[in-house]
C-alpha cells in the first residue's frame, strides 16, 4: 500500500486506475478483524477513565432524529436537549436532522456552538437523480447546515462503477461549499470488510471530511469491526497524504458500554488524535440519555433511573 | 512415469510364473551356494555367470567404499562401512522431496510395481532358500501396502470440528529419512514388511540388511531397481548392522529408526543414541511376519500436520 | 500522559484462598512428604511468596506410583468407559464453576495476564475435559481397533507456561483412555495443579486415579524413570526431552514429547496486513512469549518489510505491560528470575551479533520479573536469536524474496512445532503449508488451540500428538 502522494491524487483519473488502487489495498481477514475488535471490547474502563470517556462521548454525540414523523416542535425539543443535557453535562457535538428541519434547528441552535448536520442526497437510499441530490444538499446548506451527511451510491459501488461514486462525492462536496461533508458508506449494504476499506478510501480520495458507517435505516448499522476498519483507513490516509479525516459510527449505539468500547477502538486503532469531537462522532438518538444516567451513577454512587433524565 | 502408461509388458510371462511354483522349497534363506549356481542348467557345460552382491545406494549398486567384503554362502558380499552409510543417508535425503511430494496414487503404483518385479524373481528368491509361502506372502504384502498409499490419509486424517470459524484439517505426512534394521528372522517377508510401510507413505529409507541374509536383500534391491522406485528412496547396506547402526542412530539427518532387527542391548543403545536428535523409534518386538501387520508400521513414521484457516467472506 | 488513561482495573484476588503450605496429593489425600523438602512458590509479578509446596522425594513418588497402580488395577481400569466419562464431565463442570478462582490463581502463580488465564487458559481446560470425557466410552470407535486397552500408569511432567492447560492436555486423555496418572507440575507453578487436586476430590474421583507430586527436576527425573510406570508424557524443553528419551530407552514405556520450537511466521506481500500485525503480536507476545509454538521468527517479504515493521512498532507501543491481575494488561511478568536471565542473555547476544534492537517506551514495575516486548530487525538465520528458543517476548525479523526462500528459511531449524502463513492467495497457502515441516500450521491466524485439534511437533520439537482423536493414541496400547 505504498503509493506516493502524486500517484494517490491521480488514481481517480480512470476507472481502471481507481479500480486497481482500491483492489490493491490489503485485504481484511474477517475472522481476525472481528477478533481484534472483540478483544478491544474486553478492555475494562473504570472510575476516572470511565468518567472521562462518558463526558467525551457526550461531546461526540450527533443527536439525531430522522423520522417521517419529525416536526418543528420535536426538533426544537431536541435542540433544547442538545443545549442543556442536564446535571452539568457538556453539550453534544451536533444536531442531525432531515433537510426540511434544518431551518428550525438553525434557529434553535444559533450561536450555541453546537453544530447542525443535515442528511442530504435523497437520504437514506440515495436513489434520486444526481441533480436532485445536489439540490437537496445546497438547500440544506442554504438553510444553515454546517455539516452534510451524504449517502454514497451503493448500487454503483457494488457493480464496480467506482468513478461514478467518486465523481458524485466530488460533486456533493462542491455543493457543500464551506459545510463539512460526512460520507455515509452504508456498510451494512457493502457486505464485506474489503468493501468497507475500499469505500473508505474512495470517500477520502474524493474529498470527504468524515466517513460514516450507516444511515441507521438498514438492518445492519455500525459495528465495532466496521468502525475499526474505517479507523485504520483514516489513520493510514493521514500517514500517506497528511490529510486527516474523521469517523462517525451511526446506528445501534445505545449504551454507555457501547460508546466506551468505541472510544477504546479509536484510542488503540487510529490513536488519541481522533479522541476529539472534531474527528470522531456518534450518530445516535438514545445514547445520550444512557450516557447521562451513567454519568449520574458515577457522580452519586447509586444507579440512576430513566425518570431522572429528560426525554426529548 | 511408465507406471502411468497403462502398458502391461509382463502379460506374456504369467503362464511361466504359474508354472514355476513347484520349485524348490523348504530351504534356509541365503543357502544358495556357488556350487548350486554352477550346477544350473544341468547337463550343460556352460560356465555360469556369477552375481556380485553389492550395496544399493541412490539407485546404483556400488561396492563398499572400504573395499571390504564378507562371505555368505561362498559369496563375497559387500561389507558396508560408516562412510557407505553416510552416502546412503545423503541419497535418502536427496530423494525425500521428490518421493514425499509425489502423489499417493503414483507411490501406490510404484510399490505395486515392486510386487510385479518381485513376482518375476520368485524363482531366484526360492533358489536363495526363501520358502515358497514366504515369497508369496512377501509379494502379497507389497500389494497390500501399495493399496494403502492413497487411503492412509483418509483413515488417519480429516477435518477437526474446532469451536470457532476455522477450517482445521489434520493430515499425515512422512517423517523423512527412516533408518531400518531389517529383521534377522525373516529374510524376505521381514524385509518387505519393514520397507514397504515406510516408503509407501513417502519416507525414504536406509536399510541395514540382516547380517545373515544379504543375498535375499540385494536380490530384493534388484527388484526395486527395476520398479520405477526413484533412486535413493530405498538404500540398502549389507554387512554388520552392529557396526553401522550406531552411526545411523546418531546421524543428525535421520528422522526415525525401525529397530526390528536389533537385539535387546543394541536396540537400547541405538534408542539412547537416537535421543540426541529426538528420532522417532520403533522398538523391536517379537513378530509373526505372516500375521496381519495392522497399521503399526504404517503409522510409526508419519507425522500429523494440522492446518488452520479462518472462514470469512 | 495519554489522553485516554485507563484507570487500574484489577481483578480481585479474594476469590482464591491460598494456603500457607501444601502437601502432596497421593491416593486421594494431601499428605506430607516423607523424604522431601519444601519449595517456595512466588508471584513473579511481585516476588511475594505465595505458598510453600512439598518437594516430593523418591519414597513419595514410589507411594504415588503405587497408588496409581492400585487404582488402575482395582478401580479405574475395570470401570466401564461410560462411568469414567461421567467423572470427567463432572470435573469439566467443576472447572467451569470455579473458573474465576482458577484464573486468578494461575495469574498469581504464573504471572500471565488475567485476561489470558480468564479467556484462554481456563476455558480451554474445561473444553479439554469435556472433549475427552466423551471419548471414554467410545474408544472402540476411535480407529485403534475394536477394544484398545489402556497402558496403565502414566507419568506426566508439565511446564510452567500453561500450568493448568498442560495438566488438562495430559490428564484428560489419559483418564479417558483408562489410565491413572502421577503428574508433576513445574517447580515454579504448582498451585493450580493442587487446586485441581481439590477439584478431583470434589468430583469424588476415586483415590489414586490422579496423583499430584510437586517438586523440581529431581522429582521429575525419578518419576519418569520409575520402573512401574507404563507411559511417560512430557512437555518442556528439548534438552530435558532428550534426557527423558534416553531414560526410557530400552524399556517398554510409551513416550510422547512436546518440546521446543522456533516457529517462522511468514508474511507475504499480499497479506491482510492489519490481521497479520495482530497475528504477529499475538504470536510472540501472547503469554510473554512463553509459548513453545510462539512465532518467534518473523519472515517478511521484502516489498512490505518497512511498512510491516512500522505497523508492528506502532502496535507494540500500545501493549500494556504490567500488573497481571489488571484486566487491561496485555503482557504480564516473566515467570522466574532464571527465565528472565536467559531472555536477557539471548537478547544481549542479538544486539552483540549486530541485529538492531527496538523496544517500546513502556514503564516496567520496580518489583518482579519483567522484560519489555522486544523487536530485532536485520536478523539473519545465523544469529543466535534466530536459532535458539528464547521463550520470551522477543521477536526476530528476517526478510525473504521468494516463496521458496521463505520455505527454506522456515524449515532451516532443528525444530518443527508450528508455523504461520499470511497471504490472501489460497493456492499459495496450501502449497506453502504442504512444504513446511511443522506439526501445526496457522494460515492467516496464529496461536489458536482447540481440544479437537491435534498438536505436536516434527523433528526436535518432539513426537506424538495431544488433542483430538490423535491424542488418544498416546494413552492406548496401540
Amino acid at each position: 500500500m505504498t503509493v506516493s502522494l502524486a500517484a494517490l491524487a491521480d488514481v481517480a483519473r480512470s476507472e481502471a486506475s481507481l479500480r486497481a488502487f482500491l483492489h490493491g489495498l490489503p485485504g481484511v481477514d474477517k475472522v481476525g478483524a472481528e477478533q481484534r475488535a472483540a478483544a478491544l471490547g474486553t478492555r475494562s474502563i473504570k472510575t476516572s477513565a470511565k468518567a472521562w470517556a462518558i463526558d467525551l462521548s457526550i461531546r461526540m454525540v450527533d443527536l439525531t432524529t430522522l423520522e417521517g414523523a419529525d416536526t418543528p416542535g420535536k426538533v426544537r425539543n431536541l435542540c433544547q436537549k442538545a443545549l442543556n443535557p442536564g446535571h452539568g453535562a457538556p453539550r453534544v457535538a451536533a444536531i442531525c436532522v432531515y433537510p426540511s428541519m434544518v431551518a428550525t434547528a438553525h434557529e434553535a441552535l444559533r450561536g450555541s456552538g453546537v453544530h447542525l448536520a443535515s442528511v442530504a442526497t435523497a437520504f437514506p437510499s440515495g436513489q434520486a437523480p444526481l441533480s436532485v441530490r445536489l439540490d437537496d444538499t445546497r438547500a440544506a446548506v442554504a438553510a444553515g447546515a454546517d455539516e452534510i451527511d451524504m449517502v454514497i451510491n451503493r448500487g454503483a459501488f457494488l457493480s464496480g462503477r467506482y468513478t461514478e461514486v467518486f465523481e458524485e462525492i466530488v460533486a456533493v462536496k462542491e455543493a457543500c461549499g464551506d459545510a463539512h461533508l460526512k460520507v455515509i458508506l452504508e456498510t451494512g449494504e457493502l457486505a464485506t470488510y474489503d468493501n468497507v476499506r475500499r469505500a473508505s478510501w474512495l470517500a477520502m480520495l474524493a474529498g470527504g471530511d468524515f466517513i460514516k458507517t450507516s444511515t441507521g435505516k438498514v438492518p445492519v448499522a455500525a459495528t465495532p469491526p466496521v468502525t475499526m476498519i474505517m479507523l485504520e483507513a483514516v489513520r493510514d490516509f493521514l500517514a500517506q497524504t497528511g490529510r486527516k479525516v474523521g469517523v462517525k459510527p451511526a446506528g445501534g449505539i445505545r449504551t454507555t458500554k457501547d460508546a466506551v468500547k468505541y472510544l477504546v477502538l479509536v484510542n488503540e486503532t487510529a490513536g488519541e488524535g481522533w479522541l476529539d469531537p472534531d474527528w470522531f462522532r456518534f450518530g445516535a438518538s438514545t445514547l445520550l440519555n444512557d450516557l447521562l444516567m451513567q454519568r449520574s451513577k458515577l457522580a452519586t454512587g447509586h444507579y440512576a433511573g430513566p425518570d431522572y433524565v429528560t426525554l426529548d | 512415469m511408465s507406471e502411468l502408461t497403462g502398458q502391461n509388458p509382463d502379460a506374456a510371462t504369467r503362464g511361466q510364473n504359474r508354472a514355476s511354483r513347484s520349485e524348490l522349497t523348504g530351504q534356509n534363506p541365503d543357502a544358495a551356494t556357488r556350487g548350486q549356481n554352477r550346477a544350473s542348467r544341468s547337463g550343460s557345460s556352460r560356465l555360469a555367470v556369477r552375481k556380485t552382491y553389492k550395496l544399493f545406494i541412490g539407485g546404483a549398486f556400488p561396492r563398499s567404499e572400504s573395499g571390504r567384503t564378507y562371505v555368505v554362502n561362498d559369496n563375497n558380499v559387500a561389507l558396508a562401512s560408516r562412510k557407505d552409510l553416510r552416502d546412503a543417508v545423503v541419497a535418502a535425503r536427496k530423494a525425500f522431496p521428490g518421493w514425499s511430494g509425489a502423489t499417493a496414487y503414483n507411490r501406490g503404483q510404484v510399490v505395486y510395481r515392486i510386487a510385479e518385479m518381485a513376482e518375476a524373481r520368485r524363482k531366484e528368491f526360492k533358489s536363495l532358500g526363501v520358502p515358497s509361502d514366504e515369497v508369496d506372502a512377501a509379494i502379497d504384502r507389497l500389494v497390500w501396502y501399495a493399496g494403502w498409499s492413497d487411503k492412509i490419509a483418509q483413515v488417519l486424517g480429516g477435518a477437526n470440528p474446532v469451536a470457532g470459524p476455522y477450517l482445521n484439517i489434520s493430515s499425515p505426512e512422512p517423517t523423512g529419512v527412516v533408518g531400518v534394521l531389517a529383521p534377522a528372522d525373516s529374510a524376505l517377508l521381514g524385509l518387505v514388511s519393514v520397507v514397504a510401510p515406510a516408503i509407501v507413505t513417502g519416507n525414504t529409507v536406509v536399510v541395514l540388511a540382516a547380517e545373515a541374509h544379504p543375498l535375499v536383500a540385494v536380490t530384493f534391491a534388484e527388484a526395486l531397481a527395476t520398479s520405477d522406485v526413484p533412486g535413493g528412496v530405498v538404500n540398502l547396506l549389507t554387512g554388520r548392522p552392529a557396526e553401522t547402526a550406531p552411526w545411523l542412530a546418531s546421524h543428525a539427518d535421520v528422522n526415525a529408526l525401525d529397530l526390528a532387527g536389533a537385539a535387546t542391548d543394541l536396540a537400547r543403545d541405538l534408542e539412547i543414541a537416537a535421543a540426541g536428535t529426538l528420532k522417532r523409534v520403533l522398538r523391536p518386538a517379537p513378530a509373526d511376519w505372516h500375521a496381519d501387520p495392522g497399521l503399526t508400521r504404517l503409522t510409526a513414521f508419519l507425522e500429523t500436520k494440522t492446518v488452520w484457516h479462518p472462514k470469512g467472506v | 500522559m495519554a489522553a485516554f488513561e485507563y484507570a487500574p482495573a484489577p481483578e480481585s484476588r479474594s476469590v482464591v484462598e491460598i494456603k500457607p503450605s501444601y502437601g502432596l496429593f497421593i491416593d486421594g489425600d494431601f499428605t506430607s512428604p516423607r523424604d522431601g523438602g519444601v519449595i517456595k512458590t512466588v508471584n513473579p509479578a511481585t516476588e511475594e511468596i505465595l505458598s510453600e509446596v512439598a518437594e516430593a522425594g523418591e519414597a513419595d513418588v514410589d507411594r504415588a506410583v503405587a497408588a496409581a497402580r492400585a487404582a488402575f488395577a482395582n478401580v479405574w481400569g475395570p470401570m466401564p468407559g461410560a462411568e469414567r466419562a461421567k467423572y470427567l464431565f463432572r470435573i469439566a463442570r467443576l472447572i467451569q464453576e470455579r473458573a474465576r478462582e482458577l484464573a486468578v490463581l494461575e495469574t498469581l502463580d504464573n504471572g500471565k495476564p488475567i485476561k489470558e488465564s480468564r479467556d484462554v487458559d481456563v476455558p480451554l481446560v474445561a473444553a479439554h475435559f469435556f472433549y475427552y470425557a466423551g471419548w471414554a466410552d467410545k474408544l472402540g470407535h476411535a480407529g485403534f481397533g475394536p477394544a484398545p486397552r489402556a497402558l496403565g500408569v502414566a507419568a506426566q511432567v508439565i511446564p510452567w507456561n500453561f500450568p493448568l492447560l498442560m495438566l488438562a492436555w495430559k490428564i484428560a486423555p489419559a483418564l479417558a483412555a483408562g489410565n491413572t496418572v502421577v503428574l508433576k507440575p513445574a517447580e515454579t507453578t504448582p498451585l493450580t495443579a493442587l487446586l485441581f487436586a481439590e477439584i478431583c476430590r470434589q468430583a469424588e474421583l476415586p483415590a489414586g486415579v490422579v496423583n499430584i507430586v510437586t517438586g523440581a527436576g529431581a522429582t521429575g527425573r525419578y518419576l519418569v524413570s520409575h520402573p512401574d510406570v507404563n507411559k511417560v508424557a512430557f512437555t518442556g524443553s528439548t534438552g530435558v526431552g532428550r534426557e527423558i528419551a534416553r531414560a526410557v530407552a530400552g524399556t517398554s514405556k510409551k513416550l510422547t514429547l512436546e518440546l521446543g520450537g522456533k516457529a517462522a511466521n511468514i508474511v507475504f506481500d499480499d497479506a491482510p496486513i492489519s490481521q497479520a500485525v495482530e497475528g504477529i503480536v499475538n504470536g510472540i507476545f501472547f503469554n510473554q512469549g512463553h509459548v513453545c509454538c510462539a512465532g518467534s521468527r518473523l519472515l517478511v517479504q521484502e516489498p512490505i518489510a518497512d511498512e510491516l515493521i512500522d505497523a508492528l512498532k506502532r502496535r507494540m507501543s500500545q501493549l500494556r505491560v504490567g500488573d497481571p491481575l489488571d484486566k487491561n494488561t496485555d503482557v504480564g511478568a516473566i515467570n522466574s528470575a532464571a527465565q528472565l536471565a536467559r531472555i536477557t542473555e539471548l537478547s544481549a547476544a542479538g544486539a552483540e551479533e549486530g541485529a538492531e534492537r527496538w523496544e517500546p517506551d513502556c514503564e516496567l514495575p520496580s518489583q518482579g520479573y519483567w522484560f519489555r516486548p522486544t523487536l530485532f530487525t536485520g536478523v539473519s538465520q545465523s544469529h543466535r536469536i534466530a536459532q535458539e528458543e528464547i521463550f520470551g517476548p522477543v521477536l526476530s525479523v528476517l526478510t525473504f524474496r521468494t516463496p521458496a526462500e521463505a520455505i527454506e528459511k522456515a524449515n532451516n531449524t532443528p525444530y518443527g512445532l508450528s508455523a504461520g502463513i499470511w497471504t490472501e492467495k489460497g493456492s499459495r497457502i496450501l502449497a506453502v503449508a504442504d512444504k513446511l515441516r511443522a506439526g501445526v500450521v496457522w494460515a492467516n491466524t496464529f496461536n489458536k488451540f482447540d481440544p479437537t485439534s491435534p498438536f505436536g511437533g516434527y523433528k526436535e520439537s518432539g513426537y506424538g500428538r495431544e488433542g483430538g482423536r490423535h491424542g488418544l493414541e498416546a494413552y492406548l496400547d496401540v
